[in-house]
């Protein structure tokens, strides 16, 4: 049955990528009967496992770009490469507790509760039907601390060694970072914020960018996390650049919100409800952006590959592989272009904020 | 929708994350970083400002310099000429003096030839006078020396004065 559709699934493969990847597929079809008798005893040996390893694309990229609390890299046959992380949950009753996520694990990889909590769809839940408020340390966090680490390192080098010669040439990383960070002073917060405050923010626009830079970078290592394309991570990004835009709000900010100058009374009615919603939206906006464009290279890169299994053809690779290395580079620099415009439309926000009066 | 809702113990640590990191690195990074790039900068706006300003005093200097070579060299010819022509001058002056007192000189040794030759002159007439005399004398007395001569000479002087 299967042989069936896996030759019915191959010739659809053939219509789709033409002559010369037919012949491959074909010498693919001859070395078919020899894997055909295993499927089979699988099939008959264990249906609920052959089920299970039905390949579901979407299942697998949807758990590729989740949060989970073991830190997966590959599975070959039985064996699973994982890194357990410590779970931290709160609850009424228990009170903080501390433990593994390889508990809820046993011997046969199979999900089973632990000190009176469950997972369930990467989420902890108490057996008594509590609420749970989960710290853990999970895959995102981890390398949310991995990426914090490595920011601090080059960084704080990098810095060292400005204060130990200051007016000298730049070497080695400093050279490599020198030129990013002007072009965050210069390109970004010069050109947004203006020259009288742009000094202010650039503590935080460095910060977010090189955070959101690296952190993209981090997430399309094969077995990094997703981290900013959580939209967790992108709201809280958000909601700093709200806070640290509107508590900088001068006059001239609040009235273009509230009393739009040079424009009739009577447009103000509708005029002032549709700022205050950008006020809320442009925050929103940087969420969603960051969010969906680092989501959306995981989801391209994990479709392309996955398509090979889809069509269980290995020939494929000779398309996706030349492929989704290009939608890799696209990515990589995706990941600059995304911590570039979010600095930029923060900067530009909080150009608008601390504007004074000119007409 | 379970990839849209966000996680509230993915909240807390990237609050906690960003917030420490943001502190260490704005205190240990950013500050020095800034900082120092600013003060590279301006230091090397400082030197390039100090580089123009001494190209332009050098040139101005040259300038100088070369006024200064220039009239030096104009008073130094001035000079020359001035020394040329004082000199000039003194030369004429004294091959006019020389000229004079040469003349004075050959006009004096001409008066005092003109004097010992009218002197010598009157001196060898004089003895030229002398000496005729002496001459004649001499004639006269040994013409006269006997009688006959002597009358013989009267005779003739007498016919002189008998012939006229």
């Amino acid at each position: 049955m299967q042989v069936k559709t896996s030759i019915q699934k191959m010739y659809f493969s053939n219509i789709l990528l033409g002559l010369f990847l037919s012949f491959i597929s074909l010498s693919a079809f001859a070395n078919e009967p020899a894997a055909a008798p295993t499927s089979e005893v699988k099939e008959t040996a264990a249906p609920a496992e052959a089920k299970s390893e039905k390949f579901d694309p979407g299942k697998l990229i949807l758990h590729h770009i989740a949060d989970e609390h073991e830190w997966h890299f590959f599975t070959v046959g039985h064996f699973h490469a994982t890194l357990p992380l410590p779970c931290i949950v709160y609850t009424a009753s228990a009170g903080l507790q501390v433990f593994s996520s390889a508990n809820f694990k046993n011997e046969h990889h199979e999900e089973v509760p632990y000190n009176g909590f469950v997972l369930e769809h990467g989420k902890i839940h108490a057996e008594n039907g509590e609420k749970v408020y989960d710290i853990s340390i999970t895959k995102n966090v981890a390398s949310l601390l991995l990426s914090a680490v490595l920011l601090l390192t080059i960084f704080i080098g990098i810095g060292k060694k400005y204060q130990d010669n200051p007016h000298r040439a730049p070497k080695g990383l400093q050279s490599m970072f020198e030129p990013i960070i002007i072009f965050v002073r210069d390109e970004i917060a010069k050109n947004n914020i203006g020259e009288k405050h742009y000094r202010r923010f650039m503590p935080y626009l460095l910060t977010i960018f090189f955070f959101i830079w690296f952190n993209n970078m981090l997430g399309l290592i094969p077995g990094g996390a997703n981290v900013t394309g959580n939209i967790a991570v992108t709201l809280v990004l958000a909601i700093i650049a709200f806070i640290v835009t509107n508590v900088n709000g001068r006059s001239t900010y609040w009235t273009h919100i509230f009393a739009m100058p040079g424009v009739p009374k009577w447009m103000l009615i509708i005029l002032t409800p549709v700022e205050i919603v950008g006020v809320f939206m442009k925050p929103f906006s940087l969420m969603v952006r960051l969010f969906a464009n680092i989501t959306a290279g995981h989801i391209i890169l994990l479709s392309l590959v996955s398509l090979i299994f889809i069509f269980e053809n290995a020939a494929l690779g000779l398309a996706v592989v030349p492929f989704s290395l290009f939608m890799n580079v696209i990515e990589l620099i995706v990941a600059f272009i995304q911590a570039f415009i979010f600095t930029m439309l923060v900067s530009n926000y909080i150009g608008s904020a601390v504007e004074e009066h000119h007409h | 929708m379970e990839l849209i809702t966000p996680d509230f113990g993915l909240i807390f640590w990237q609050l906690l994350v960003f917030g420490v990191l943001f502190f260490l690195l704005a205190k240990f990074a950013w500050k020095p970083i800034i900082q120092s790039l600013a003060e590279r900068e301006q230091s090397i706006d400082e030197a390039i400002k100090l580089s123009e300003t001494t190209r332009a005093e050098m040139a101005e200097l040259k300038a100088g310099n070369e006024q200064l070579i220039a009239s030096a060299r104009a008073e130094r010819d001035a000079l020359i000429k001035q020394a040329k022509e004082a000199s000039d001058a003194m030369i004429s002056q004294a091959k006019l003096d020389a000229q004079t007192a040469a003349n004075q000189e050959i006009e004096k040794a001409r008066v005092a030839f003109e004097q010992e030759k009218a002197s010598a002159v009157a001196a060898i007439r004089k003895e030229a006078a002398t000496l005729s005399l002496d001459l004649a004398e001499k004639v006269l007395k040994s013409q006269l020396k006997d009688k006959s001569a002597q009358e013989k000479l009267v005779s003739e002087w007498m016919a002189d004065v008998k012939l006229s």
